[in-house]
């Protein structure tokens, strides 16, 4: 069957890419390059100030997301009337059709003057800029990973509540959201990941400058600028070998993400 | 819990919507106001006349229809090769696959799904370095390796597409063609593929529009700036959304950056429609959430 045959091919690609990332760890400098220092004037092309930055990023942008999305979602689905919410969440899908680039190009000329000009110093390009552009990319996936899971509740749970003569926000606290702790988990898990790979926004408005950054209006570079921007070098240098290890570190934080929002879903299921 | 504190629930929930959807508006209304006074015919074809433009004979030099017609190609390849792979490999898996081959391939898939594009730019580009150095010297990063790439990034999702739409199909319906005598290949050709031929569609249309907006995988596998249009497979290419990201980091003066923004109105035109006929086609869209960008 033709089929399997497309699999099996699908599946090629995939273990030849980690073949392609595996050598890296083989050597025995491995381990330098993941936590020493960028420097390649002194022969250093450690990756930790990369990897600190995309933590950096990814983590604040989740932060910010995160009590956005969750009351977004919960608007939308427990506490909105029935029109507006359907309304709202024809929007949300959209916004997940509006192209990253699109993020990025405004944030670099509408958000980081501002933030340039409210912070009063540095250019404006830093972490809390690349955070809040971010944070508003991925919150619509959020959003609609909550309301998935907010829809799961049982209906007669919810009828239960009306019945009791609970309002909306208590059918929201104390019926909803501990019925969904886990779809929240998991969707926060996957957003993380999705802020983790995202290329352009940081590459844009972050600055991408190499250092182990300071304070949120540090300019700072992640994984993924870093293999866009040293992409261009020559093919035999060591920064250029650099930016294979950054993909395998990418690759294994998505495997662990994944894996993870996997084992939260199942430990659900069986309970 | 006492009135107030329903009350400040009640209120987060809003502060966060006007949150999100002003920052959008916001974004989406500063594109339009920048972006407005630019878009016109001349932001498209430059200084060449349009029917010369379209009929090819003249190159347009100072508008984007180079990488509008780049991005086109670029999209016709990677669906054209995406499509038949992910169609049949969405049809094993709800089909034929056994139980621990679909968790495997289940998992497996997400994973790909997961990967950031621009590791997946990264891998073409490697592959055809490889090529480039023990093969042949003609080979280069080009349209070629950027649709392959690209549709390397959408399968998954029209893979997980595919499967979901078959899976979902009512058992009644399912049983009957069987129940009638048709052997299973005629079962999913005949009968389950028509059935949820709207849902697969709406996939791949919104696979379509992950191929436009993508900038990650072609800045790595081919895109350039300036090559005209695209009239060979083993070329670089302009693509509009590395034409958006290379304006942003380049213009030379006020004009290029209204440009920049003419031309991230017609993307986003281009991805709303696309988005809008996904819609329309499988009436209600049945998300299936991407995970990345």
């Amino acid at each position: 069957m033709s089929a399997l045959v497309c699999c099996l091919l699908v599946l090629l690609i995939l273990g030849f890419m980690i073949v392609t990332g595996l050598p890296l760890f083989g050597q025995s400098q491995a381990m330098d390059l993941l936590t020493g220092a960028w420097s390649p004037r002194n022969n250093l092309y450690g990756i930790a100030p990369m990897i600190l930055g995309t933590l950096w990023i990814s983590l604040l942008s989740v932060t910010i997301s995160f009590p956005m999305s969750l009351g977004c979602a919960a608007y939308i689905s427990v506490l909105g009337g029935h029109k507006k919410a359907t309304v709202m969440k024809g929007c949300v899908q959209m916004m997940t059709g509006i192209p990253t680039i699109i993020y990025g190009f405004v944030g670099v000329f509408l958000l980081v003057p501002l933030i340039r000009e409210t912070a009063g110093r540095g250019s404006g390009m830093c972490i809390l800029s690349a955070s809040l552009v971010l944070a508003v990319l991925i919150a619509p996936t959020m959003i609609l990973f909550f309301i998935q899971s907010f829809d799961r509740v049982p209906r007669s749970w919810l009828d239960a509540v009306d019945a009791l003569g609970g309002s909306r926000v208590q059918k929201l606290v104390y019926v909803v959201l501990p019925a969904c702790v886990k779809g929240i988990v998991t969707g926060t898990v996957l957003s993380f990941g999705r802020a983790l790979g995202d290329t352009l926004v940081a590459l844009m408005i972050a600055g991408n400058a190499v250092q182990t950054p300071n304070s949120l209006l540090d300019s700072a570079r992640t994984l993924t600028s870093h293999i866009a921007l040293v992409s261009a070098a020559d093919f035999e240098s060591m920064e250029f070998k650099s930016i294979f290890l950054c993909g395998a570190v990418l690759y294994l934080i998505t495997a662990v993400v994944i894996l993870g929002a996997r084992l939260i879903e199942k430990r659900g299921n069986h309970e | 819990m006492n009135r107030w504190g329903e009350k400040a629930v009640y209120a987060l929930s809003v502060i966060s919507c006007m949150m999100l959807f002003g920052s959008v508006a916001t974004l989406l209304c500063y594109l339009l106001i920048k972006g407005l006074p630019a878009l016109n015919l001349g932001l498209i074809f430059g200084s060449t006349p349009v029917g010369d433009a379209l009929l090819l004979k003249r190159q347009v030099f100072d508008g984007i229809f180079p990488a509008m017609a780049g991005t086109l190609a670029l999209i016709l390849l990677a669906i054209t090769i995406a499509v038949p792979l992910g169609l049949l490999a969405g049809i094993y898996m709800a089909e034929y696959s056994g139980r621990f081959t679909r968790n495997v391939f289940g998992f497996l898939f997400d994973l790909l799904s997961g990967i950031p594009s621009i590791v997946v730019g990264l891998f073409g580009f490697s592959a055809i370095l490889f090529l480039h150095h023990h093969v042949s010297e003609a080979l280069v990063p080009s349209l070629l390796v950027s649709a392959l790439s690209l549709a390397f990034l959408v399968l998954p999702y029209i893979v997980k597409t595919t499967q979901m739409a078959l899976e979902t199909v009512p058992r009644q319906t399912r049983v009957t063609g069987l129940a009638l005598g048709a052997t299973k290949l005629q079962n999913i050709v005949f009968c389950l593929i028509p059935e949820s031929f709207s849902t697969i569609l709406g996939g791949i249309i919104l696979a379509v529009g992950r191929c436009a907006e993508d900038t990650a995988v072609i800045m790595l596998t081919g895109a350039v700036a300036s090559a005209g249009l695209p009239n060979s497979l083993f070329k670089g290419f302009e693509a509009l959304p590395f034409y958006i990201y290379y304006i942003s980091s380049q213009y030379a003066d006020q004009a290029e950056l209204n440009q920049g923004f003419g031309a991230c109105i017609v993307l986003l035109l281009i991805c709303a429609t696309l988005f809008i006929l996904a819609a329309i086609i499988q009436r209600k869209v049945k998300h299936t959430l991407l995970y990345r960008h």
